[in-house]
């Protein structure tokens, strides 16, 4: 596997905690990783790991306060995301970088037609554009019926006319995704964008992304609990913990070779076909309080691997070709296999 | 949208023939004998008798409201004894001067009321938002007819900005009628000193008027706006790089401006109650000041009359209300 | 938890007779939640405030007032339209009487007043509201369609006909106040009433053969006392403006009874040169409707979370 040249998306080392009514929650503890051109990354861990947040805060969406960016850099084309403002930040959302989001059933706004958010969206990303090169309104709705069309959507002209609560959810989550391509990014962020469908509309949107994908050149970000997502779209897999990243590998290194005891737990708990039923493992106890996070490894609570060295932090330890984790027992674990 | 409106409509003519039996009931409950009542004060024992079968009192109950029904689709809704004339001759003079104050008020209370509240609401718990709390908190407080008073005192009387109470000035022709709205008719005549006129003589009535309305517009609009931008679309709309205005004043508007109709449509009613306070303190030939009169006399069927019509006037809006309520949410519109 | 208490009492008192303070231990911490609620947001303290003085002034106003006699209206022309000073403290009106004097018995008849409308309107509105729920059906389509026509009504010009038949006076506009305020009741109750049927614990109940009066009150009515208080508080202030309103207009309380609205009817004619016989029978309406608001506003917050901005 070849190292990519530059990245497209660089997060390096970003700290980002709320200001709660009960005290400071720390829910982004110095995480990096990068994205480069055309790849698929699956930011994978459980609920309030960090990882939506992650995503919001790259697009500049967590309203502040309560969230405070603390330390670190969102490097985009060379461009620190959290250091550009709100007006630069307008122009990049859909034009350069778009965002999908879980629930397509409340991300479209109830009381407008399809066509006029789309043909909205599609006229607010022409205002950066030199005046020669700004769509009219008329071209703006061939556009959207355009995306439409590449989203699979049937019917695309007469569904212009509909209103979000006369389609379903696997259609509003298309509409959405034609939304957020059309302006071109380079970028989209999926923040689990299957978890509210049902299993065959799931499966639907994930090789429309995967299509659309190389259709458009676009790196994608996908937010998931869901190991399968990960291993149907993904290139590479960032696996969070408690705001911490704690396995950075290729899919196929991941699922092969896991190293971070957390990564193996993940692995264990996904049902598997060859694979009775009974042996489906969990993973025991329950995620750190970030309001007053332990100082050594966040996982030292859950993990049958702890040890007295795991009261320091671990630091990230490389095990191969971009393969990294962030656990003490790291180089035993992968060099044993599962 | 069409089946929308009729049914809408059709639940409305229900609701007048309600509206009829109460005014129906009301006179039959009062003290007074109305056939005396309506045979005038100096009728003897036989007139009175002659009034009872003439007007059907003698007769069952619903037969009577069937002739009341009658009576009043016939236009004969009976005399007025203090000013000597047809109740309907009546109204059809003093309504369009109430209908202009209440529809000029009501305008103001939105075309103010809506964005203070959306600034309200995007400032909230700022400076301004403290100031415009304290005045929508006041507003509803302060009784409608004293705030008139006061008004008076010290923009008419005291700074001089404005005439003391009436329609128009009395050496001042009104211009013919047309519609019977004197801003309307002055202009389509092209009298535009008498609609400058008549506007000067509006200003301070429609806003002692609009107080109590625009406040309660404001905290409704406000409480719904913020409610609004907390919803995912907004987010959304974030995420695809829409500017904050387009957000704030299209995208999140529209969502909270369907609470903000219902009430718009409920305070219209208080304002048809509290043109009858306004036009008596401004001296305002509407038909508030008309209806008082008669109750103030024991005037029975003008201030009938005067019921009947202002009910109708806000069931109307009320169906004009629901109207727009159905074009803005087409959840609405589809579900009948 | 009373159980609990019962259980570890020494055996010399019988395990029977728990104090009040245990029996009742559920619904003191929660009357102590309400109150810190309450006592933190300050608009809401001074509602209460206003309330309490109010409330006071009304209960001791003829002993604290410095001219008790011009309540009925005497006649002391040589003092009559002066204007305020350290004696008569908002001056005199055109008879002489202390405008102070009898802007502070016009509290009582402005409690009363209130009170009785708003307390009217409830036994109206609450039973019908409640068997328009509990029954259903036909009943309660009549009911609410009922309730329907009388809210599509301007409230006030409602009140102003009812007078009109029954002749102005300050019995008959409470009595017109009060035929016009209950529907507003009935739909709250209604509406409450139909959600509350649904719950689980109310099925239940039904399902073991509780009758409709026991759902009525045990399930049904304690549960709607929240929202019945919240609008209370807000009508007491509404219902002070229409009566004072109705009194402005000479078909409510008539001169000299100090009534507010009804002083302000008479001071209009003595403006602008006296200014002051208007000027503070009109703030102290507006102050007691403010104050009332204020605590209906505070009431909801702690009583109808829902409502929380």
């Amino acid at each position: 596997m070849t190292r990519p040249a530059a990245p497209l998306l660089s997060v390096r080392d970003l700290r980002l905690e709320f200001a709660t009514f009960d005290g400071v929650y720390q829910a982004i503890d110095g995480i990096s990783f990068d994205i480069a051109p055309g790849e698929s990354i699956g930011i994978v861990g459980e609920t309030g790991c960090g990882k939506s947040v992650t995503a919001k805060s790259i697009m500049g969406l967590l309203p502040s306060p309560p969230a405070r960016v603390r330390a670190g850099e969102i490097l985009f084309d060379g461009e620190d995301l959290l250091t550009v403002g709100e007006n630069r930040l307008r122009e990049i959302r859909g034009n350069d970088i778009a965002m999908i989001f879980q629930d397509p059933m409340t991300y479209l706004n109830p009381v407008f037609s399809v066509g006029t958010q789309l043909v909205d969206v599609i006229m607010a990303h022409q205002r950066g554009k030199p005046k020669s090169e700004r769509m009219t309104k008329q071209e703006a709705r061939d556009h959207a019926v355009d995306m439409l069309r590449k989203v699979n959507l049937p019917n695309p002209e007469r569904q212009l006319e509909s209103y979000p609560y006369q389609l379903s959810g696997g259609m509003r989550q298309r509409v959405l995704i034609a939304m957020a391509l059309s302006g071109r990014p380079k970028l989209l962020i999926a923040d689990e964008p299957t978890t509210a469908l049902d299993v065959t509309i799931q499966a639907q949107i994930l090789d429309l992304i995967d299509e659309l994908r190389a259709d458009f050149g676009l790196s994608v970000l996908m937010i998931t609990h869901d190991l399968g997502v990960v291993a149907s779209v993904c290139d590479r897999v960032v696996v969070m913990y408690a705001g911490q990243v704690v396995e950075n590998a290729s899919v196929e290194r991941l699922f092969d070779h896991p190293a971070h005891p957390y990564t193996r737990g993940l692995l264990a708990s996904v049902p598997h076909p060859g694979r009775p039923a009974a042996s489906l493992s969990g993973i025991p106890g329950s995620l750190p309080n970030l309001l007053d996070p332990p100082s050594g490894c966040r996982f030292l609570g859950r993990c049958s691997l702890a040890g007295d060295d795991c009261l320091t932090r671990p630091v990230p330890v490389a095990l191969a070709d971009r393969h990294e984790a962030a656990c003490w027992r790291a180089m035993e674990a992968a060099s044993a296999g599962t | 949208m069409l089946r929308f409106t009729l049914k809408r409509a059709v639940l409305m003519v229900f609701m007048l023939l309600g509206l009829l039996a109460i005014t129906f009931t009301i006179s039959h409950i009062a003290p007074s004998d109305p056939a005396a009542l309506a045979a005038g004060p100096d009728a003897n024992v036989e007139m009175i008798e002659r009034y009872r079968v003439e007007y059907g009192l003698d007769r069952p109950v619903y037969e009577q409201f069937a002739i009341y029904l009658g009576r009043l689709l016939t236009g004969n809704w009976g005399k007025s004894i203090h000013t000597t004339r047809q109740v309907w001759d009546d109204l059809v003079e003093y309504f369009p001067n109430t209908v202009e104050l209440v529809v000029f008020s009501i305008m103001i209370a939105i075309v103010l009321g809506v964005p203070l509240g959306v600034i309200a609401a995007v400032y909230q718990n700022r400076p301004i938002d403290h100031v415009i709390r304290i005045l929508t908190v006041t507003g509803v407080a302060m009784p409608m007819f004293w705030l008139g008073l006061m008004a008076q005192l010290y923009f008419a009387l005291h700074l001089g900005w404005f005439p003391l109470g009436g329609r128009i000035d009395m050496m001042t022709d009104p211009p013919g009628d047309i519609t019977h709205l004197l801003m309307i008719d002055s202009l389509l005549r092209g009298e535009f000193g008498t609609f400058l006129e008549a506007l000067h003589h509006i200003v301070l009535p429609a806003v002692a008027l609009c107080f109590p309305a625009l406040a309660s517009i404001i905290r409704v609009n406000r409480a719904e706006m913020l409610e609004t931008l907390k919803q995912d679309y907004i987010v959304n709309a974030r995420a695809q790089g829409l500017t904050t205005f387009r957000i704030v004043a299209i995208y999140a508007l529209k969502n909270a401006m369907l609470p903000t109709m219902a009430m718009i449509g409920l305070r219209f009613g208080w304002m048809l109650g509290g043109t009858v306070l306004v036009e008596t303190v401004f001296d305002w030939p509407g038909i508030g000041l008309y209806a008082v009169q008669a109750a103030i006399s024991s005037d029975f069927e003008p201030i009938m009359g005067a019921t009947i019509v202002l009910g109708f006037f806000f069931m109307m809006t009320n169906l004009l209300i629901d109207i727009i309520y159905g074009i803005l949410d087409p959840r609405v519109r589809d579900q009948v | 938890m009373v159980e609990e208490t019962t259980r570890d009492l020494p055996a010399t008192v019988p395990p029977t007779a728990p104090s009040f303070a245990e029996r009742h231990a559920g619904t003191i911490r929660a009357l102590r939640l309400y109150a810190r609620t309450f006592a933190r947001n300050s608009s809401a303290m001074l509602g209460l405030g206003i309330v309490m003085i109010f409330l006071v002034t009304a209960a001791i106003g003829p002993w604290i007032v410095p001219f008790p006699e011009d309540a009925a209206g005497s006649i002391r022309l040589d003092k009559k339209l002066q204007p305020p000073d350290d004696i008569h403290w908002f001056g005199t009106d055109e008879v002489g009487n202390d405008v102070f004097t009898r802007v502070v018995l016009g509290t009582r008849v402005t409690l009363q007043i209130a009170c009785i409308v708003t307390g009217v309107a409830m036994l109206i509105g609450v039973p019908l509201g409640m068997i328009a729920g509990v029954v259903g059906g036909r009943v309660q389509e009549a009911i609410m369609r009922i309730t329907d026509v009388f809210l599509s009504v301007p409230g006030l010009i409602l009140a102003i006909a009812i007078v009109g038949a029954l002749g102005p006076g300050i019995v008959n506009a409470m009595l017109a106040l009060s035929l016009v305020w209950w529907p507003g009741y009935v739909r709250l109750v209604q509406a409450k009433t139909l959600s509350l049927k649904n719950e689980i614990y109310v099925q239940a109940a039904r399902s073991m053969g509780a009758s409709n009066l026991r759902i009525v009150f045990v399930h049904i009515l304690p549960n709607c006392t929240s929202p019945i208080i919240v609008k209370a508080s807000m009508d007491m202030g509404m219902a002070i403006l229409g009566a004072a309103s109705l009194g402005f207009l000479g078909l409510g309380a008539q001169p000299p009874f100090p009534e507010w609205g009804a002083m302000i009817s008479i001071a209009r004619t003595y403006l602008p040169d006296w200014w002051w016989y208007s000027f503070f029978p009109g703030v102290a309406i507006s102050i007691t409707v403010l104050g009332f608001n204020l605590l209906g506003d505070g009431l909801r917050d702690i009583l109808d979370p829902k409502h929380r901005e």
